[in-house]
């Protein structure tokens, strides 16, 4: 369990740190070694699990499970990756002159403010801290949405504050009704929010208010996964700025909010012994799918196209998770993982391209592969592995998820097809032009580190040709937990 | 059951829930943003005031500090920040312009009927106190978001937005007893922390906008035109 408290104090001496010192020449280096101590950290509480099985602390305010632990190595990873880039990126921009030295220790600081909270939603064992969690990475991230103060940047900043502070105030109505559920069976104290003691008692409490607690959790944690209708902020939120932030954003906060939600699942199902939760979850799910997926074909900006990308594949997973079977859970596992590190990578060459054309809107970001051939092959090959080509890694999932989606409801796989091929379509008529295409004038190439983005495509390539053996352990442990039963 | 039943705390409790309810139709129709902040801060101390008789009667002391967490923050700070920022922004005169004031009125009174409602299954389980409790929390915190939607002024959200923690807070207090320590500390914190970031984005929208009227920050669309 030592690595646990190592995991969540890394960053909250590296939020302090940096809060006094983020504006010096190192703070970048800084940032970047206290993710790497968080990854190693994470490693070995990996391997502790790994070994031992899961470990719970001895306050019981702390679960490790084969369902948290691999998303604790993938948040830290992707993490340490984004610091990597982020210090060259703020580096460029305050050359540039976008960012002041206050707002850099702002940014620092709070980027290690934002791990704290992802780490603390995901190795919790109490849903009430789980939400509060929630909450501070909304308020982590929230001042850094609006780091430009460009009057566009200040409106997507009010708007995620608001959207997702009401979304959100329904999930903790939620969790008060969880409460009240498990207070009336386990008596009055302190263990009616764990959410062991929950799950364990699961088929005690009482189903009605379950199912209503659930519509409230699913409909709070849903705006922060950017569910349709309540994904009003994550564009423009993603877009305005800055861009590690969006990585990390698509990269980790819609993956943790899904857990959340997953979470929620599990107890709701051991109650109802209904398909309800997950029938919400398939419907809101494919709502938003099929959206995201339409809407890519009107976008203009750079990066509220690869933001829309994200709706859509969070809408996938979350309609892979409410169908519920052994192989959808497993499929949406694994489409979280290849989803999280392919996106993220290409918002760092997203980041990188914008910079070298000096705009986020498509039409002037032209001819990358000629300007500057990283950047160019970084973003075609990235766009090809989110698009779902074989064989990356995004492709093998979401095979996984039309195989799973055939023998539970075949009568829904032409939608998920449609879906597909019409994300495909847009994102390919918007590429084809940034990558190709003639140079405009005044491009001059950049400095950039791309070797993080292409271990992350090498990863999911490596994902998309063979899953490694205590992934698949790890994969497989997790869907035993969540649908009771391994994938035959 | 009749409402002569009741305990005398029971009884109180439901008067308690009644006023706050009360307070919410109050915020709903009140144009002047100084006497927003006010009403605001009445129901943070009518929430506290509820607290503390719960903490008394049931004897659960870790209450006791719930009830002064709240009557400090929601009742004290929170309002004291709000009602400086407005004074020093010029907003003290400022008049609200809320669209269908009636319409409004009549659709909290739909909310609470909804609310009511959907909280029907909790009656199978629980007492009258307990039901009325989640409805009017319900009512609360669905009030608040119609006054946001309702309102253009950036304090009017941050008052609806701070209201709709009361109608949460309110509902963990009287039918769960409070929640867990951890949580409540937290949740608290939480809100200390959206109260100051709120504090910083009125200068950030004033400086971009050169007013208070979230209206006008209508740049971003889903699709570009």
């Amino acid at each position: 369990m030592t690595a646990v408290y190592l995991i969540l104090t890394t960053p909250l001496i590296g939020m302090i740190l940096l809060a006094f010192r983020g504006d010096r020449p190192s703070a970048g280096a800084v940032n970047a070694w206290l993710n790497l101590l968080a990854f190693a950290e994470a490693l070995w509480l990996a391997g502790d699990v790994f070994r031992h099985g899961p470990r719970l602390s001895p306050d019981r305010l702390l679960l490790i499970d084969p369902f948290n632990v691999y998303l604790v190595v993938l948040t830290t990873f992707v993490g340490l990756t984004t610091s990597l880039f982020s210090r060259a990126y703020m580096e460029h921009e305050r050359e540039i002159g976008r960012v002041t030295s206050r707002r850099l220790r702002l940014y620092y600081a709070m980027y290690q403010g934002f791990m704290l909270t992802m780490y603390l939603v995901l190795t919790t064992n109490n849903m009430g801290v789980l939400w509060v969690a929630m909450e501070g990475a909304t308020l982590a991230t929230v001042l850094l949405v609006s780091l430009y103060r460009t009057p566009e940047s200040v409106e997507a900043a009010w708007k995620y504050f608001i959207l997702c502070g009401v979304g959100i105030a329904q999930a903790l109505f939620g969790t008060v009704l969880l409460y009240f559920a498990a207070e009336q069976k386990l008596g009055i104290g302190g263990d009616g929010l764990l959410w062991t003691v929950l799950h364990e008692n699961a088929a005690v409490l009482d189903p009605a208010i379950l199912a209503l607690a659930f519509v409230f959790l699913l409909v709070g944690y849903g705006t922060k996964i950017g569910l349709v209708p309540l994904h009003n902020w994550l564009p423009d939120a993603h877009s305005e700025g800055p861009t590690p932030m969006s990585a990390i954003l698509s990269g980790l906060l819609l993956n943790d909010a899904l857990y959340a939600v997953v979470r929620c699942k599990m107890l709701v199902d051991g109650s109802l012994g209904t398909h309800m939760a997950g029938t919400l979850m398939m419907g809101f799910g494919l709502l938003s799918f099929l959206v995201a997926a339409l809407l890519l074909h009107r976008q203009t900006d750079i990066k509220r196209l690869f933001s829309y990308s994200s709706i859509e594949h969070m809408g996938l997973m979350t309609f892979a998770f409410g169908v519920g079977s052994p192989w959808a859970t497993f499929a949406a596992l694994f489409h979280m993982t290849t989803h999280s590190l392919t996106k993220s990578a290409i918002f760092v060459t997203v980041g990188h391209a914008s910079q070298l054309a000096g705009t986020q809107r498509m039409e002037r970001i032209r001819g990358l592969i000629l300007t500057q051939p990283t950047i160019g092959w970084g973003l075609l090959i990235g766009t090809v592995a989110i698009a779902g080509f074989p064989p990356f890694g995004v492709f093998a999932s979401e095979f996984l998820v039309l195989v799973a989606t055939m023998r539970d409801y075949p009568w829904l796989t032409p939608l998920l097809l449609l879906g597909i091929g019409l994300a495909f379509a847009g994102l390919f008529r918007h590429l084809q032009s940034m990558v190709y295409g003639d140079v405009p004038e005044g491009q001059k190439p950049i400095p950039v580190k791309l070797w993080p983005v292409m271990l992350h495509l090498v990863i999911v390539l490596w994902l998309g040709l063979s899953i490694p053996g205590f992934l698949g352990d790890w994969f497989n442990q997790a869907t035993q937990l969540i649908s009771g039963a391994l994938p035959q | 059951m009749s409402i002569t039943d009741l305990t005398l705390y029971q009884q109180a409790i439901l008067l308690l829930a009644g006023l706050i309810l009360l307070t919410s139709f109050l915020m709903l129709g009140q144009t002047r943003l100084l006497r927003l902040i006010v009403i605001f801060a009445i129901q943070g101390c009518l929430l506290a005031a509820a607290t503390a008789l719960a903490a008394g009667v049931l004897a659960y002391p870790h209450l006791y500090i719930s009830a002064i967490l709240t009557l400090i923050l929601k009742g004290i700070v929170i309002p004291m920040l709000l009602y400086r920022l407005t004074h020093r922004m010029g907003l003290h005169r400022h008049m609200d312009t809320i669209d269908h004031p009636t319409l409004g009125m009549m659709g909290g009174i739909g909310l609470v009927v909804f609310s009511y409602y959907v909280s029907l299954p909790v009656v199978a389980t629980s007492t009258l106190v307990t039901l009325n409790a989640i409805a009017v929390s319900l009512s609360v915190v669905l009030i608040s978001m119609l006054l946001m939607i309702n309102r253009r002024q950036a304090v009017a959200h941050v008052v609806g937005f701070m209201s709709i923690e009361n109608g949460l807070f309110f509902a963990a207090v009287v039918s769960t007893y409070g929640m867990p320590m951890v949580v409540e500390l937290g949740v608290a914190f939480d809100v200390l922390v959206a109260a100051v970031v709120f504090g910083v984005f009125f200068f950030q929208i004033r400086a971009s906008i050169d007013s208070l009227n979230v209206d006008r920050l209508n740049t971003l669309h889903e699709t570009e035109k």
